[in-house]
This record gives C-alpha cells, sequence and structure tokens, in this order.
C-alpha cells in the first residue's frame, strides 16, 4: 500500500505525460503480482467495489477530533479526504504491520466487505497507515483517483513495461480481468500474448481538435467534409457474435465505459454485426430534444418502462468502423462515410440514423450553416456546432492533429459585476475562485444587482491570483467560507460572462439560470454602472423561447470568435 | 497588574510603554527588540534595535549599514533592562540568531515567541522553553492538518527523484534565509557530498551562515555552471525564482519546495510544484499545542497564521486565549512562488 501511495501522490503532482509514464512503468516493474495488477486497475478505474460514501469517513474522523478544528480544518484543505488523512490521529509507535498493508489486501477486503463492516475496517487500515498511505486509501475507498492519469496512459505505462505498442494493450484489454496476471507475464515475456476473448469489444475513440477562427485560412474547404455536432453524448455501438454465432451488441461511452444497461431500446435495435461511431440522443416525433432531456437517460444501471416510453434514446451515426468483421478504420473517411450509408439503410431501424453531412465549397457557406442550423435544416436546439473531418483521414484512437476539427457555436456574453466569492476546493482550496455575480435591475430606491449565475472557471492562474486579491481587498463582509465584494455602481470588478444558453428557475432571485457560464474577460477597465442588465437577459429568453434560438447565437456579441 | 499594561498589541507591533519599545514592528519606531531576521518582522528603519548578532548582522546584509539609528547586540540568556521592564531573548530554534523576548515588569513574565520550532535543527541554537504568565505565541501552522513529519524522509525522498531522473536538474524553492541553508545541511546529513548549486541571491546570507561555523558542504554558484553539467543536481533558489525565465537554465527541472505548506496538496499544485516536501522551521500543530502547554501560561496571544483554531485549542484546555490581529506578519514565509518578497531584494 505504500508503495502504491508513494506512486498516487507523486503522480499526482507529476504535470509530465511522459515523467507520469516513467514514474508508473518504474513502478510496475518493481511492484510484484498480484500487486501492481491491482494498481493498474485501480489507475484505469476497473475496479468495482462498494464506494465509502463521504459521510461514513466524515462519521470516523468525528468520533476522533474536535469539531470545530475538523471544520477549521476542511474550510482550510477543501478536501474531505485530505483533511481526514492529515488529521487522523497518529498511533505513538507506528505499528509493524505498517509495510505488510498491500493493496491487494485493501482491494480483496473492500470486495466482500459488507457495508456495516466497513468504516471499522477502515479505521484500522488509517490507524496502520501515514499520511500519504491515508490519503491514498481514502481516494481509493471513495472511487475518485482524480490524480491527472487516464486508463490510457496508465495502460500506456503498462505496454512500455513490455516494449509492446498501447495499440495491443487497447486490443486484449476487454477480455482481462484485474489484476492482470496474464497481462503482466506477457509484458515480462514470460508468457503469450492472451487472447481478446470479447465479440464485442470496444475500439479506442478519435476525438476532434477545438477549432479557432484563424485555423480556416490554413485549411482548404475541398478537403474536408462537415456534419452537425449533436448536443448528446457520443458513443459507440458495437455488434460482434460470439463463438456460437449468437449476435451480441453494446454500447459504450467514448472513453470505452458499457452503458449498454442503460439503453435495451437501442441494443435490440443492433442487430447487424459491425461497429458504429456515433451521437446518442432523445428523439420525439422526428425531433433531438436538448441535452437537458438526455440527462433523464444517463448514469442508469438499468431502466424502467416509463423512460423507455417517455424518452425514447436514439442513435446517430457519424462513422463506420468495423463493417460485418471487415475493420475499415484504415480507410478514408469519404469511403467510411459510404459504407456507413449502405449499412445505416441495411439496418433499417427508426432508431438509428444518418448524421447528415453539411454541404459547402467555401468556409463563408460553412460559417453560415453554423450561425443558422435551422436555416440549413438540422434540429437548432441539439446542435452544438459543426464538425470538420478530412476526406482522407483515417481512423486513429486519441485525438490526432489536423484531421477532425469542431467547431462550436459562438456563446452568448453578458457583462456582470462580481458580488461573492467563495473559496475552491481542492487544487483552488486557498483561492477564492467561485464568483457570484448580477446583473442591474430596479430595485425600489434606483438600481440594484441581482445575482444570475456562478462560475468558477474561464479564467488563467494569473488572472485567479488578481481576481483573489481583489476579493481580498474589497471584501465589504464575511458568511462563512463566502466573501461579500464591494459592488456599487463606481467600485466593483465586472465579469465578461459567456454561457451557452438560458432557462427560467425558480431557484434563482432573478428568476434565469444559464447553462455552461464562464468568466470570458476580466473587464478592470469598466466602471461596474456600465454592466448589462436584467433585461437583456430576459430579452435573450423570450427569443428562445419563441423558438427563435437559431438566430441568437448570430446576433449576440460575437466576442470569441 | 494586568497583562496589558506591560505589553500591548497595537497596529503597529506589541508595544511595551514601561520600556519604550515595540517588539518586531510592522512600521518605524523609536525603539525596536526584534525577534529574528526575516523581512516581516525585521524591518528597516526603525531608531535604536536590540537583537541577537546574528539577527543584527542579517539585517545589514539585507538592508545595508544604515537599516537602524543604533544597534545593541545582547546573547541569550542575557537580560536587559529597558526603562521599568527587564529582557531577556532565549532560542527561539527557528532561524540562526532567532529569540524568543521575555519581557518581565512588576512580576509578572511575558513571552514574545516570535517564530520557532521546537525540533532539532543542525542551522540554530535549539528552542528554549521559558515559563512564564502570558505565552505570545505564533500560529502560522495552527491547524490540526499541518504535521510535519521528519524532515530526513523528506530528503530521502529528494535524493531518490535525483537517483531517478539522473537526467534532470532538481530545483528546490526554499526561503533564502534559514531553510535553504537548514535543507543544505539536512543534504549533506543523508550522505550526500556532490556539489549543491545555489542561485546568487542565497550567497550572502549563506556564506554569513559558513562564517558562524555552519559546515554546508562544497557549494557552488548556478551562475557558472551549464545546462549539461546541472543534470543531475541539487540547486537551492528562492521560491519566486521558480516560475521565471531563470529556472529555463537547467535541464528538464524537477520543481521541488520546502516548505511546511506543502503538507497540504492544494498548496503545492497551485505552484505547480512536482516534488513538496515538507520542512518547515515553524512548529507544526503538535509543536504549537505542546509548547502552548509546557510554558505553564494561563493566557495565550495568538498571533499571525491560523489563529482561530489555536485559540479554540487553548480555550477547551482551560486557559484564555485571544487572537492579536496585527498585520503584516507572515509575509516573508508565505512568499509561495508568486507572491511579492521585498527580504529578496538583496
Amino acid at each position: 500500500m505504500n508503495r502504491f501511495a508513494e506512486l498516487l501522490d507523486r503522480l499526482a503532482y507529476e504535470p509530465g505525460r511522459n515523467n507520469k509514464l516513467r514514474l508508473m512503468t518504474e513502478y510496475f516493474r518493481a511492484a510484484g503480482d498480484p500487486e501492481r495488477g491491482w494498481a493498474l486497475a485501480a489507475l484505469t478505474s476497473a475496479l468495482s467495489f462498494q464506494h465509502a460514501k463521504p459521510g461514513v469517513i466524515r462519521a470516523l474522523i468525528a468520533e476522533r477530533t474536535d469539531p470545530v478544528l475538523f471544520e477549521l480544518s476542511y474550510d482550510y484543505v477543501g478536501d474531505l479526504s485530505e483533511t481526514v488523512a492529515l488529521m487522523w490521529p497518529a498511533r505513538d509507535t507506528p505499528s509493524r504491520e505498517n509495510s505488510e498493508l498491500t493493496l491487494s489486501t485493501v482491494i480483496t477486503a473492500l470486495a466482500s466487505l459488507g457495508k456495516s463492516e466497513l468504516p471499522a475496517q477502515l479505521a484500522r487500515w488509517l490507524d496502520r497507515l501515514d499520511e500519504t498511505g491515508r490519503w491514498a486509501l481514502l481516494k481509493l475507498v471513495t472511487g475518485g483517483l482524480r490524480i491527472g492519469v487516464s486508463a490510457r496512459l496508465a495502460k500506456t505505462a503498462a505496454a512500455a513495461l513490455g516494449d509492446k505498442d498501447p495499440q495491443e494493450v487497447e486490443l486484449i484489454w476487454p477480455g482481462l480481468r484485474p489484476p492482470y496476471i496474464e497481462l503482466f507475464a506477457w509484458l515480462d515475456g514470460r508468457a503469450d500474448k492472451p487472447a481478446s476473448g470479447d465479440p464485442a469489444p470496444f475500439r479506442p475513440a478519435m476525438l476532434a481538435h477545438a477549432l479557432e477562427d484563424a485555423d480556416l485560412g490554413a485549411l482548404d474547404p475541398h478537403d474536408f467534409l462537415g456534419e452537425w455536432k449533436w448536443d448528446g453524448i457520443r458513443v459507440q455501438a458495437v455488434t460482434g457474435t460470439d463463438a456460437d454465432g449468437k449476435v451480441l451488441a453494446r454500447l459504450y461511452s467514448r472513453t470505452g465505459e458499457d452503458i449498454s444497461g442503460g439503453f435495451p431500446d437501442l441494443i435490440d435495435a443492433l442487430r447487424l454485426p459491425g461497429v458504429i461511431d456515433g451521437e446518442l440522443l432523445i428523439v420525439r416525433d422526428g425531433r433531438v430534444q436538448t441535452f437537458n432531456v438526455l440527462q433523464q437517460r444517463l448514469n442508469r444501471k438499468t431502466v424502467n418502462a416509463k423512460l423507455l416510453t417517455e424518452f425514447p434514446a436514439h442513435l446517430r451515426a457519424y462513422d463506420l468502423l468495423v463493417d460485418g468483421s471487415a475493420d475499415l478504420r484504415e480507410l478514408p473517411f469519404a469511403e467510411r462515410r459510404a459504407r456507413l450509408e449502405k449499412f445505416i439503410a441495411l439496418i433499417d431501424e427508426p432508431r438509428i440514423d444518418l448524421s447528415p453531412l453539411v454541404p459547402f465549397s467555401t468556409w463563408d457557406e460553412l460559417a453560415a450553416a453554423r450561425r443558422d442550423p435551422e436555416a440549413a435544416g438540422a434540429d437548432a436546439d441539439a446542435v452544438e456546432g459543426i464538425m470538420l473531418k478530412r476526406r482522407d483521414a483515417p481512423y486513429l484512437p486519441g485525438r490526432p492533429k489536423g484531421l477532425w476539427w469542431k467547431w462550436k457555436r459562438d456563446p452568448l456574453i453578458v457583462d456582470t459585476v462580481l458580488m461573492y466569492a467563495q473559496r475552491g476546493h481542492g487544487k483552488r482550496s486557498s483561492y477564492y475562485s467561485d464568483y457570484t455575480f448580477g446583473v442591474w435591475t430596479k430595485g425600489e430606491d434606483g438600481d440594484v444587482l441581482v445575482p444570475v449565475g456562478k462560475a468558477y472557471f474561464g479564467f488563467t492562474d494569473e488572472e485567479l491570483v488578481k481576481i483573489d486579491r481583489f476579493v481580498r481587498r474589497n471584501t465589504v463582509d464575511r458568511f462563512g467560507p463566502v466573501r461579500e465584494v464591494v459592488h456599487e455602481a463606481d467600485q466593483g470588478l465586472v465579469l465578461e460572462v459567456a454561457f451557452e444558453g438560458l432557462q427560467r428557475s425558480t431557484r434563482h432571485k432573478s428568476g434565469l439560470a444559464m447553462r455552461f457560464p464562464r468568466i470570458n474577460r476580466l473587464r478592470w477597465d469598466k466602471p461596474p454602472g456600465e454592466a448589462d442588465r436584467l433585461e437583456t437577459l430576459e430579452h435573450i429568453l423570450q427569443k428562445i423561447e419563441t423558438g427563435r434560438s437559431a438566430t441568437m447565437h448570430g446576433e449576440s456579441r460575437n466576442v470569441i470568435g | 497588574m494586568r497583562p496589558e499594561d506591560v505589553l500591548l498589541p497595537t497596529p503597529a507591533g506589541v508595544c511595551c510603554k514601561l520600556g519604550g519599545f515595540h517588539i518586531d514592528p510592522t512600521r518605524p519606531v523609536d525603539k525596536a527588540v526584534i525577534t529574528h531576521g526575516h523581512s516581516d518582522h525585521a524591518r528597516a528603519g526603525n531608531g535604536a534595535v536590540l537583537a541577537t548578532q546574528e539577527t543584527l548582522d542579517l539585517m545589514r546584509l539585507r538592508y545595508g549599514e544604515s537599516f537602524a539609528r543604533s544597534t545593541q547586540a545582547i546573547r541569550y540568556g542575557e537580560t536587559v533592562a529597558l526603562g521599568g521592564a527587564r529582557v531577556t531573548l532565549h532560542p527561539a530554534g527557528h532561524v540562526l540568531g532567532s529569540a524568543q523576548i521575555a519581557v518581565e515588569a512588576n512580576g509578572l513574565r511575558i513571552v514574545a515567541s516570535g517564530d520557532y520550532k521546537d525540533i532539532a535543527d543542525p542551522t540554530c541554537a535549539p528552542f528554549e522553553l521559558v515559563p512564564c504568565d502570558v505565552f505570545i505565541t505564533e500560529a502560522t501552522f495552527g491547524l490540526p492538518v499541518f504535521r510535519h513529519g521528519d524532515p530526513d524522509a523528506e530528503i530521502a525522498k529528494l535524493l531518490h527523484s535525483v537517483v531517478l531522473f539522473p537526467e534532470r536538474a532538481h530545483l528546490v524553492g526554499a526561503y533564502s534565509l534559514g531553510k535553504a541553508q537548514r535543507v543544505i545541511a539536512l543534504i549533506r546529513k543523508a550522505g550526500y557530498d556532490k556539489p549543491i548549486y545555489l542561485h546568487g541571491a542565497m550567497e550572502k546570507i549563506t556564506r554569513y551562515y559558513e562564517s558562524r561555523g555552519i559546515d554546508l558542504g562544497r557549494i557552488d554558484l548556478v551562475r557558472g555552471a551549464n545546462k549539461a553539467e546541472l543534470a543531475g543536481t541539487i540547486t537551492l533558489c528562492p521560491p519566486s525564482t521558480l516560475k521565471e525565465l531563470w529556472s529555463r537554465r537547467f535541464p528538464d527541472p524537477v520543481t521541488c519546495f520546502a516548505s511546511g505548506w506543502m503538507r497540504v496538496r492544494a498548496r503545492a499544485r497551485q505552484h505547480l510544484v512536482e516534488l513538496p516536501l515538507v520542512i518547515s522551521d515553524h512548529a507544526d500543530w503538535e509543536g504549537l499545542t505542546a509548547t502552548v502547554a509546557a510554558t505553564g501560561a494561563s493566557e495565550i496571544w495568538v498571533t499571525h497564521g491560523q489563529e482561530d483554531a489555536l485559540v479554540h485549542w487553548s480555550v477547551t484546555r482551560g486557559l484564555q486565549a485571544r487572537p492579536l490581529d496585527i498585520v503584516g506578519y507572515g509575509d516573508e514565509d508565505e512568499d509561495l512562488p508568486d507572491a511579492p518578497n521585498p527580504g529578496e531584494a538583496s
């Protein structure tokens, strides 16, 4: 456990990809079986056990520390697991068992432990570990390592142990189970490569780079095909046949997580062997619903009949990776697209359709379609932007440069005034990094600010330092971790906020809620009195409600470009 | 007599009217008694300054000869009468020359700790416990999450990393006065005998430490070394330089930072530290609470840092306790890489 904890500790701080790989490969080399296999499982989130709820951990620390000291500490540290790891009362003499607590012991115990036994067992383990060990254990049992290592990177580090291409590991991965004894035997050069036993495995997804307007000048429109970027979730639908010839279908998220259980309606429709890359959507009466609607169906292990009827799942196909048993990934996109069109026609299922191409011959034409998807024939509410794909691009895992671009629609922009700031959590726990901002409206005695949203990203680290300083120097009142910041017509900080949409909301005094708000720019230059008014937002909302949302993007001030 | 008649907290620092002096004043005063040489405690521009010889020397190094109108050096344990008060300096174990200041008048003894730590440090005199009626304690690390642990284990972590990444340079950010020299001494104690490199801004103070008989082994300035030479080496530098252009002269540097703040991950990550080393010149939570209890003081004044928790703890132990709101302390030691640091100008 100590060695694994040290690895996590070092990984959490190391920003460099290659150095992270080095640290992991070094660990895989030094740690034996099954310890390293469990570590790989933890790093790839392949473990399944009942995670400890924060309440369990809070209760354990409450039994052992003064509640006031705990609250002060938690407020300072900003992370429950870390606070507990640091505050946990030290044993007078470190137990001799310390070095014997292995990751394998912990994980095997967790898998079989009853819910009621967990707290006491956890406490015994915490007693045996040091600060770093306790931190790692708590991260593990609460189910979120969050150390900046993707499953892909961990597999790459394992592959490096045997000088293998990470893709080889990726392809056999679905057939492997923790603690990966056969995998490491192969990587050590002691055994043959494990066979991929899965008839419907996930293929690593190809991802796009964000397009800036300036990029277009360097690209030739004739090299590209355009298609809508739908606001659903990217999925991979795989239909294979097992050794007995039985058809087996699975739906994967873009990271390879098997989400079939939540979508039996779609799984039933996947009968033709092949692999489709597409977008999961909810379609009612031929209209694609917004992401908010789709959320009703997400993150469910099972689904009831009512949900199936009210929120019918739909697959909109972008690409075809495998047709029958033929792997098409080496083919150029234009050829795959032609195969896809035939394949979708052959499936002949209302739930599965083709994402149409957006025809264009100049960038101006494409920009016009992006500004007004409805006029170009799409369900504008559900379009996030446009995808550009090189006609000759093979399907490559990861985010290769220059082949696929995503060109999102312009956000909406308003100037708001900073009203309250709260210290962040995690990485930002000593900074005031969560901001509540408001716009002007008529009050009883003249104009007042009314809060319209909260944002905690969009700014750079340097800007964060400056806002933090501003907050500390301009605090007018404090409410626990929240500071009220000066916000008068002639004193205060104007935040330019970008957002993707607006909804009515009863939770906010303003009656509005923004979708995906973020700080777009700091307007140190602008007096707060000149910030926007609530009427501006009302106006935008009315346009959305009258179904003219397609044009609102075009009419908003385009600052981001 | 009330304690406030002996020492009165004022916005300019703690003031002794009977003796006509301030302790570690944050703005210029006629007469100052200084606990130690860090720039947030030892400022230039006072009239008469009383401190240990080392503290006076360090102030001279940083601010030049004219940092005060007159100076008086006293030894640890020596008592001087100032007006109606008697002042004695006792080792604080914080940095070279650091002192706690005991002020006695009318049978009441108040000890102002300045900054202190109660664990061994090869570069300064060990902390001395001074029984008193009122103890003015610092609280830089006054939260139970701060347990500094074993500094030798942190140095082992650094040396292990040097072995694991032999082609990279290890840059250790450390405060110029005290921490840097202590880290070097700890590295030497662990048996590392290759040259250790130093940022030019730390040279004067480090040479001063050596002149006071502290052996730091072979120390070279980074200035004279080329990039290739710096692979696999350890360099000490002021924290503020970790992110500056200066650090680009090193091959793929591993950014390390030796500070008690490194115990909290968010603090380390905010400053892009890759290898945090929990090494502090301040007492940790256990050290603060143990010291507060051991002084036998019935009244505790808590200054600079996390006052609330230590005040709360003292009250639960049946002590009278209150925070002193003196603005201006903790700036130098809070100097994480992007904060301005006036003391580093020298």
